[in-house]
């Protein structure tokens, strides 16, 4: 008998280590996923909610969300362009040599990562100041350069001001991500290699970027989830109000429509579009990544 | 190794690590600039910005911080409990429930583990920002709009620690859950006394990722705290940028003093935090 309850105990076990995640799962995420799909099919005034069908989604497609998703996308692109390569190579840089140097300075890339973005913000706003002696227009200014309008100046400026802000902020992440990568790479790989007179170059392009492939996609991923819900890069430069939308991203979009215009259906109906569209993106990012096939059973 | 040093190229390993250094003064350099600035009076970063002619100030003037604990009757001081508050609460939920669920899903086989990892995986790829509306109409219908509950309430499960410390728990021999068995725990008991604590690389990597996570928290807290004295840091500060102007005195130097806690944080628990992630982390 004392087997019998021991081993159903024991049954019960697991289930209860991840009860907390599906409680919090059906709570917060399949709760309010099944609300914001209901509220898309509707017209919500207070009182007076109403089901309109596909209106939401017909209505949706409005200049604003081109604009919105025409940055999203651009900001996503220019992300993964600067904040893969560069990390590689400062990663790869930093794995070799001088061990107690390395640390200081991969501590130094990680730091812009832990200031708030409400600070970073505050000092990029300050640092790109459109004045021509702020710190980045007078080194334009050496460079013969007229001073730029960072904030109010146009889309590619602010376009330029949300990468930046992006690329100082997470470069130190990404680096520490690729670090751990490459220290799961065999060092007598490298030993062989160089037996066999491969020098450096070979060995990056022969031997650690295909090593250091599922990291590279694994980043590649969270860059793109990062970039369709970015928001608060936007925000703290403009508030939601830019000039010819030039900051206006999805979530924005979602943000203005939902809690300025109080219109939550259409706000919902954009919601799902854009998760549909980030989700289309994971599930071709994951099978490069190999993740269905690896979960062990 | 493939050490620069190693193969005597001085030349090359110095040019290395002058490129790097050059890299690392451009990371730090805003962060420089944030203290400099913050000691110097906010209507000449009105006019200029940052410029270099006055990145040093003249004078080592702590008036702002003065100013930053007593106008608006310390408001600034309010803010700073509420993120610690928002931070402990966040941070130290998180780390417990996540771990707990973490490690079972990688230590034991059940029926349905491997739909619970897919779910943990769905969720991870769902941005919290895509469902911000019908999570605000949640918390207003349970009542915890504007309350530490309902900033804190989504994020007490996060399913990147999850799927981190599955990883993690992968790796504990099972013949540590089984010599706890035989000594008669049972298996709560064994987590907290045997395993838990060989995952403490783990937990210090994760705690120091969901503590910044959670004091530099920005988009849902904007939505949650409806008044001045319940906003954390980050709604505080961006509240000081108005239509009507900035106020730059109390926002550099409360940029300035929400940023040093977190830096000193990740100091101290640095080592663990790099050799945590790395041992947990993406393997390839």
């Amino acid at each position: 008998m004392k087997t019998a309850s021991y081993f159903r105990s024991y049954r019960l076990v697991p289930y209860v280590f991840v009860l907390p995640f599906l409680l919090s799962f059906c709570a917060f995420y399949l709760y309010p996923l099944i609300g914001t799909t209901v509220m898309s099919f509707q017209k919500i005034i207070p009182g007076r909610t109403h089901y309109i069908g596909l209106e939401n989604y017909a209505k949706m497609f409005s200049p604003d969300f081109a604009q919105a998703l025409g940055v999203s996308f651009q900001y996503t692109v220019y992300t993964i362009l600067l904040l893969v390569p560069v990390p590689v190579i400062l990663a790869v840089l930093l794995n070799s040599g001088l061990k107690r140097l390395n640390s200081v300075y991969r501590a130094a890339f990680f730091i812009p990562s832990l200031v708030s973005v409400v600070v970073a913000g505050t000092v990029f706003r300050l640092m790109f100041a459109a004045s021509g002696r702020a710190v980045v227009n007078s080194i334009l200014g050496l460079l013969g350069a007229k001073p730029v309008d960072w904030i109010l100046g146009g889309a590619w400026q602010a376009m330029a001001l949300m990468v930046l802000v992006a690329v100082w902020r997470w470069t130190g992440v990404n680096i520490v991500y690729f670090m751990s990568g490459l220290q799961a790479i065999p060092a007598d790989l490298y030993e062989a290699a160089e037996i066999d007179g491969a020098g450096a170059g070979r060995r990056l392009v022969s031997i650690t970027l295909p090593l250091l492939r599922p990291t590279i996609l694994f980043v590649t991923t969270i860059s793109i989830f990062g970039g369709f819900s970015m928001f608060e890069e936007s925000y703290i430069f403009w508030q939601g109000v830019s000039p010819n939308n030039v900051g206006l991203t999805m979530v924005g979009l979602i943000y203005q429509k939902g809690f300025q215009l109080g219109d939550l259906g259409i706000a919902s109906s954009i919601g799902l579009v854009l998760m549909l569209i980030v989700f289309a993106l994971a599930i071709v990012q994951l099978k490069l990544f190999g993740f269905f096939g690896k979960e062990d059973r | 190794m493939m050490g620069a040093a190693s193969r005597g190229d001085a030349f090359r390993a110095a040019g290395k690590y002058l490129l790097l250094g050059m890299l690392v003064i451009v990371a730090v350099f805003p962060i420089f600039a944030l203290i400099m600035a913050s000691f110097r009076p906010g209507r000449d970063l009105m006019r200029y910005g940052i410029a270099f002619k006055t990145l040093v100030p003249s004078a080592f003037d702590p008036k702002n911080f003065i100013e930053l604990a007593t106008s608006r009757d310390g408001v600034y001081l309010t803010w700073f409990k509420n993120s610690a508050i928002l931070t402990i609460l966040q941070a130290g939920l998180s780390l417990i429930l996540s771990s707990f669920v973490g490690y079972g899903l990688g230590v034991y086989r059940f029926r349905g583990r491997s739909l619970v990892f897919m779910l943990v995986l769905a969720v991870m790829l769902v941005p919290l920002q895509i469902l911000i509306l019908p999570l605000y109409k949640l918390m207003s219908a349970i009542g915890i709009m504007n309350s530490y509950a309902g900033v804190v309430a989504p994020f007490i499960v996060s399913p990147f620690a999850i799927f981190f410390f599955r990883q993690y728990s992968l790796g504990i021999p099972k013949d540590y859950l089984d010599a706890g068995r035989i000594d008669g725990l049972g298996e709560f008991r064994i987590f907290f006394l045997l395993t838990a604590p060989l995952m403490a690389p783990a937990f210090g990597a994760m705690a120091i990722l969901m503590s910044q996570q959670a004091w530099n928290s920005f988009l849902w807290p904007l939505i949650v705290m409806r008044t001045g004295d319940m906003f954390p840091l980050t709604i505080g500060l961006n509240s000081l940028l108005t239509p009507y102007g900035n106020n730059y005195d109390m926002l550099i130097a409360g940029s300035c003093a929400a940023s040093v806690p977190i830096i000193i944080v990740f100091f101290f628990f640095q080592r663990f935090f790099i050799s945590g992630l790395s041992a947990g982390g993406i393997k390839g």
